[in-house]
């Protein structure tokens, strides 16, 4: 068992108490601070110095990244009362905007940021216009982002004629290709959007207002916030962590497709929710979100490395979503 | 040792062997369960002799239709004809992320050899890229990388070639009448492998003074292949032939003939599962044919990444390097021959 192992859930602190309405937060992550500790001894035990290795760490990382960024800003859309299930369609629009051989002709003339900066532009557009229907539309969450699923996965077939673009501008591949002191930058990237994330939700009045929204809007209107306004934002910022999550997966497949992210919505969705925000909204925690998509990597990676089928992984996926509710639900009302 | 410098061999190899694409007859060469036996017995060189241990990493997308889950049983079953062979199963995933990771995850096992079915071949060409540079020998089987660097050997199945053999037994049985009606039922209408098949059919309709009067498109699943012949069977009152390019969509396509009691006409199969076959050996159906195109690919390549890393030529050819590329045939199945290519039919 070396170091490296341990690696993920030790550097990672346990919530400070500023994480708002999360009386329970530390009982409820350390439920999920144990259930990593078993996976990983699990996967030690059945894959010893293959799971333990500084290589494998880093694969379980890699893979965390694009659910894991998409994660961050679901945390906050579900922890203001709502749900966003067009993320995997807005990464393959996104991804299919960026790799357009109109968009990659003007990074060859410019510079590859036109690439990232049409991702986060394409992915932030569909989160507002999310935001708006859900907020003056009145548009109910689940429906209206049913509709930008089916209509942003249409356009990026429509966009790509449904083939898969090839991201040929080297100077992106390189920087998102490139693993300084050994840590890819795509990891890097999760990490700042993770810590970005913490402080805007649990440091800022925008994190203070979104608790609010979530858990009584009307009185959250009464003491002075523009519910709408606010709920726009937080779909928009969605978006935008659904643009950078396309920037990691063309960095990862060089390519852009509109069959990038599909089911990603899923993923998301249970990391979120096994990590301990509230479906019904006003109460969210960015730490347990990490720990929900690192745990959902770290039983793919177990699983991969053991030769087990993914159709066993979804049953014990299954298992575990359960059982974290049903703890979370313990706790609680054991701190009543 | 092949393990040692796969790039220099292969980049060697790229000149020589680029411009000629090898076709070998698929059902012949590849090993079902139960006829490996008969393939070591025609084989004159002591390849399939045990030899140094072979550590195979195996990756493809999710068995959601029959000839996706043909592949990874195929390629399983080869391996276990081996026992110089250990055989890594990543189970499918049509999740691109995942796939990668688990090529990453191979590639730190270091396994010798990686067999690779792409759920997106572009997508999977910067990792694949990265095994190879790693010193893992990489097979790409059935959907291609886009670049050369990334495999040290590719199989392909022969998608305009399935168009040209239906075309060309539909020209057959025609026997020179040009007034034929034709219709034909394609797969995913943007994906190259459907434009292949269909280029190839109208070429070879060509040919013989036929075109298709008919065409609709459906997805590979049964029900989008019930909707699109049930549509199709209203456009066309009086159909000659019918060619479905895909069986496990043509279960759908059956239903909806029997739904409209339509039996005036030849009905031709794609891709080759066992129960069209079946079908087409019982003969008391509209099917009177099928093309097939091969669900032992990824078995071939298990065979290939074995020969590559013990250095062994593929021995039937004068050449002592395993060839870049191997296009597998796609024969035409009657009533005549079906006997021949049942036993490695897939199951949908």
């Amino acid at each position: 068992m070396s170091a490296s192992l341990q690696d993920p859930s030790l550097t990672v602190p346990t919530p400070p108490k500023g994480e708002r309405r999360g009386s329970v937060g530390l009982a409820r992550n350390l439920g999920l601070v144990i259930a990593l500790v078993v996976l990983c001894i699990v996967g030690v035990v059945t894959a010893g110095e293959r799971f333990a290795s500084t290589d494998n760490v880093v694969t379980i990382l890699r893979l965390a990244t694009v659910t894991g960024v998409v994660a961050i800003g679901m945390t906050f859309v579900i922890t203001g009362g709502g749900i966003d299930l067009s993320v995997g369609a807005i990464v393959a629009l996104a991804s299919v905007w960026a790799t357009t051989t109109g968009t990659q002709a003007m990074a060859e003339d410019v510079h590859w940021i036109v690439i990232v900066l049409s991702a986060i532009l394409v992915g932030t557009a569909c989160g507002v216009i999310n935001g708006l229907l859900v907020a003056y539309g009145r548009v109910v969450p689940f429906v209206a982002t049913l509709a930008m699923l089916a209509s942003a996965r249409g356009l990026a077939e429509l966009i790509a004629d449904r083939k898969t673009q090839i991201l040929r501008n080297q100077g992106f591949t390189d920087f998102f290709g490139a693993e300084p002191l050994g840590i890819p930058v795509i990891v890097i990237i999760f990490a700042l959007v993770t810590v970005g994330g913490w402080f805007l939700l649990n440091r800022t009045t925008f994190g203070r207002r979104t608790f609010a929204v979530g858990g009584n809007p009307e009185a959250a209107r009464l003491a002075g916030i523009k519910v709408q306004r606010h709920t726009v934002y937080l779909y928009a910022l969605l978006g935008m962590t659904c643009g950078i999550a396309a920037v990691i997966v063309m960095s990862r497949t060089t390519t852009g497709s509109s069959t990038h992210g599909t089911l990603l919505e899923l993923d998301v969705i249970a990391a979120v929710v096994i990590g301990g925000t509230l479906l019904s909204g006003g109460r969210g925690t960015v730490v347990g979100t990490l720990f929900g998509v690192l745990i959902f990597t770290t039983l793919t990676n177990v699983f991969t490395l053991n030769n087990l089928s993914t159709s066993t992984q979804n049953v014990a996926k299954g298992v575990i979503i359960v059982i974290a509710v049903l703890l979370q639900q313990r706790i609680a009302e054991r701190k009543k | 040792m092949s393990t040692t410098h796969p790039r220099r061999r292969a980049s060697a190899v790229v000149g020589a062997l680029a411009a000629a694409t090898l076709v070998l007859g698929a059902c012949t060469n590849s090993s079902s369960d139960d006829d490996t036996s008969a393939a070591v017995g025609k084989s004159n060189t002591d390849n399939d002799k045990s030899g140094d241990k072979v550590v195979i990493g195996f990756s493809a997308p999710a068995a959601d239709h029959g000839w996706m889950g043909a592949i990874t049983k195929a390629a399983v079953a080869q391996a276990g004809q081996y026992d110089d062979v250990e055989l890594k199963v990543a189970e499918g995933t049509n999740d691109v992320n995942l796939q990668i990771s688990q090529v990453e995850t191979f590639i730190n096992d270091k396994v010798d050899a990686i067999v690779l079915l792409p759920f997106d071949g572009a997508a999977m060409t910067s990792v694949a890229r990265k095994a190879m540079d790693a010193g893992i020998v990489v097979v790409n089987v059935d959907r291609e990388f886009d670049s050369p660097f990334a495999a040290r050997t590719t199989v392909l199945g022969d998608n305009y070639g399935m168009g040209v053999s239906a075309g060309t037994f539909v020209c057959e049985d025609a026997a020179g009448a040009t007034d034929k009606i034709v219709t034909e039922i394609a797969g995913i209408d943007s994906l190259p492998l459907t434009q292949d098949r269909s280029q190839g059919f109208e070429d070879a309709l060509k040919a013989c003074g036929l075109d298709v009067d008919n065409r609709v498109a459906a997805e590979f699943t049964v029900e989008s292949g019930e909707k699109a012949a049930a549509n199709l069977l209203q456009a066309a009152p009086k159909i000659d032939y019918l060619w479905n390019h895909d069986d496990d969509q043509g279960v759908g396509v059956l239903a909806a003939i029997n739904n409209a009691n339509r039996d005036e006409f030849t009905m031709i199969g794609g891709a080759g599962s066992a129960d069209v076959m079946e079908a087409i050996k019982a003969g008391d159906s509209v099917l009177k044919a099928t093309v097939v195109y091969p669900s032992t690919q990824a078995a071939d390549g298990v065979k290939l990444a074995r020969l590559l890393v013990q250095d062994k030529a593929l021995s039937d050819l004068a050449e002592i390097e395993v060839p870049r590329q191997l296009k597998l045939a796609a024969p035409v199945v009657t009533a005549d021959n079906v006997d021949t290519y049942l036993p490695s039919a897939f199951r949908s």
